[in-house]
């Protein structure tokens, strides 16, 4: 009785993961078996498409430009949402409002976001060489310069840290006073509290993001390719951008490759298998957890 | 010493909160100047004119794209909203063979890249006749969504077991609990749910590319994206456009995170720590 119940209302999750789950694991696995352009019959090909992700430099290039790109934005995006969690957490008033102006910009629809990276960001009239000018820097060409469209992007994405530092506040919130307290009558300095104190309570969340947000930069797309790929863009079409996820898009939806870009896809599934499980295994020693690790 | 670390404190909230607003207002500036000086960095326009907002108007079926979206979004959001409240009951109330089994399986799939079932999910709607439609944007969200389902069972989980015993004994069925008791306890994170979802399919871009064909179907991320490519991109360098336009895609957020802020910020701050 009580089981009937109970399939009867998580039937709509089982019907979902069977058809749009389950069913497209299988499918996908099979299709990167195959050449398949959506109006012909899918034609077996064996393992071809996956000796051909070896032979593609394009496969290459992408995977070193996502690499790169989340090496740079991981680390800045977590440094930069503890510090200013810090700051918020050390101001006593009006911390509501700064929490405000600092989430605001996640609200921001990332097509925009992209829209903003090449006007702000603009080589020649853009506010940031604009900002740079100001102390005599003269600031590169960050949407067109190979070398520097990844640390734009990187910059661009670190207007985004606001939820990151919403996450952080609440478990700053959550240490204990005492601590603290104890520590000051011991005379432990500033940089001693943070590292020994604070970072150490917080670190289940510290690994959280850096586990999430390495998922979500391995797999960054929108921003990108709304700045530096798409139709009619061939001037400003930047190989420096072309991310994983922009190259499979490209291929299963723009040349149809729809085998071939299942092989990409199941590529990117391994890849970030296996980063989070080196993640998890090497962090996990500084995790700190209330009560043992588990 | 102590006054002097405050007032840095103050400098510093200060400066960091310049800088997050400050691509808001460069942005929204520039939507009021002419052609010829949106690029020179005013804050306040030295020229100020409507023009663009009326050009922008003229030039892409804004009013159909905003239309399209706000049916996409509403239906997204409602769909997931009951779905994966249902389901996470399901898993939150009852006791059945399998269920660690089954939540176990529903954790996984959030492990699992969208790449992965992004072509096959394609092909799916493809043979059924969708593609160029509104439908697969937010038809799926009918099956639940593993997240929500995960936060709303968190939150059902630690409800007082009591009140449902009491409904049980005074003869209420199954659904009428969970409508009746369960939900209205619940509202903080049904809020949640709703205000996330929202955000999601109103801002999302891949889904749309990859299914919407007609720009009549477009919806106002979409619509953008090929705005930027005619006006940006395409020859005809008419940037006045395009930032107008981004203006009038982000500023229903703005107000949605206004009417809902309370409720973002507590979602998103247990969101981190359930991790």
């Amino acid at each position: 009785m009580e089981t009937r119940a109970a399939l009867l209302f998580i039937s709509p999750w089982i019907v979902g993961f069977l058809v749009f789950t389950a069913w497209p694991v299988i499918n996908s696995a099979y299709l990167s078996l195959t050449d398949y352009d959506v109006i012909n019959d899918p034609n077996y090909v064996g393992f071809d498409n996956y000796v051909q992700l070896f032979e593609d430099p394009k496969v290459g290039l992408a995977l070193w430009n996502t690499f790169v790109f989340s090496v740079l934005s991981v680390p800045t995006h977590l440094v930069v949402a503890l510090g200013l969690a810090l700051l918020l957490n050390s101001a006593s008033k009006a911390t509501g409002f700064f929490r405000t102006a600092f989430f605001l910009p996640k609200m921001t629809p990332p097509v925009a976001i992209g829209i903003l990276l090449l006007l702000l960001f603009n080589g020649q009239n853009g506010l940031i060489n604009a900002f740079l000018g100001l102390f005599g820097i003269d600031g590169p060409a960050w949407t067109t310069d190979p070398d520097w469209v990844k640390p734009g992007l990187v910059l661009m994405n670190l207007w985004t840290v606001g939820s990151s530092v919403v996450i952080i506040l609440a478990a700053l919130r959550g240490v204990p006073q005492e601590l603290y307290d104890s520590a000051l009558v011991d005379g432990a300095g500033w940089w001693k509290r943070l590292f020994r104190i604070t970072v150490p309570m917080i670190s289940p969340t510290l690994f959280f993001l850096f586990i999430v947000d390495t998922i979500n930069a391995l797999q960054s797309f929108t921003e990108a390719y709304t700045a530096f790929f798409g139709a009619g863009n061939t001037t400003y079409s930047n190989d420096a951008a072309l991310f994983y996820a922009i190259y499979l898009f490209q291929q299963a939806f723009e040349f149809l490759h729809m085998g071939y870009a299942s092989a990409l896809a199941w590529l990117l599934f391994i890849v970030i298998m296996a980063i989070t499980a080196v993640q998890i295994v090497v962090t996990r020693r500084f995790v700190h957890y209330e009560g043992g690790n588990p | 010493m102590r006054r002097a670390a405050k007032i840095a404190t103050w400098v510093a909230l200060g400066a960091f909160t310049i800088a997050f607003i400050y691509p808001f207002i460069w942005l929204l500036s520039a939507s009021f100047k002419p052609r010829s000086e949106v690029f020179d960095n005013r804050i306040i326009p030295e020229t100020f004119t409507l023009e663009n907002y009326i050009r922008v108007w003229h030039e892409a079926p804004l009013g159909l794209w905003m239309a399209n979206t706000l049916l996409v979004t509403v239906l997204a959001a409602v769909a997931v909203t009951i779905t994966s409240a249902m389901v996470a009951w399901g898993f939150a109330y009852f006791r059945f063979p399998g269920r660690n089994f089954l939540f176990g399986i529903v954790l996984a799939t959030m492990m699992l890249p969208g790449a992965v079932t992004m072509i096959p999910v394609f092909l799916i709607w493809n043979s059924l006749g969708a593609v160029g439609t509104l439908t697969p944007l937010w038809a799926q969200n009918l099956f639940g969504s593993a997240f929500y389902i995960f936060l709303l069972r968190q939150f059902f989980m630690g409800l007082p077991r009591e009140p449902f015993e009491a409904a049980k004994i005074d003869g209420a069925n199954n659904w009428k609990i969970f409508t009746r008791i369960a939900l209205p306890l619940c509202k903080p994170a049904v809020v949640v749910t709703l205000l996330f979802e929202f955000q999601a399919a109103w801002t999302d871009l891949m889904r749309p590319l990859i299914y919407l064909r007609d720009s009549s179907t477009f919806t106002v991320p979409r619509g953008l994206k090929a705005l930027l490519d005619q006006f940006g991109f395409g020859g005809e360098w008419h940037w006045e456009i395009v930032m107008t336009a981004s203006v009038i895609t982000t500023i229903p957020m703005i107000i949605l995170f206004f009417l809902g802020q309370k409720h973002f910020i507590r979602g998103i701050a247990t969101t981190g720590s359930k991790g």
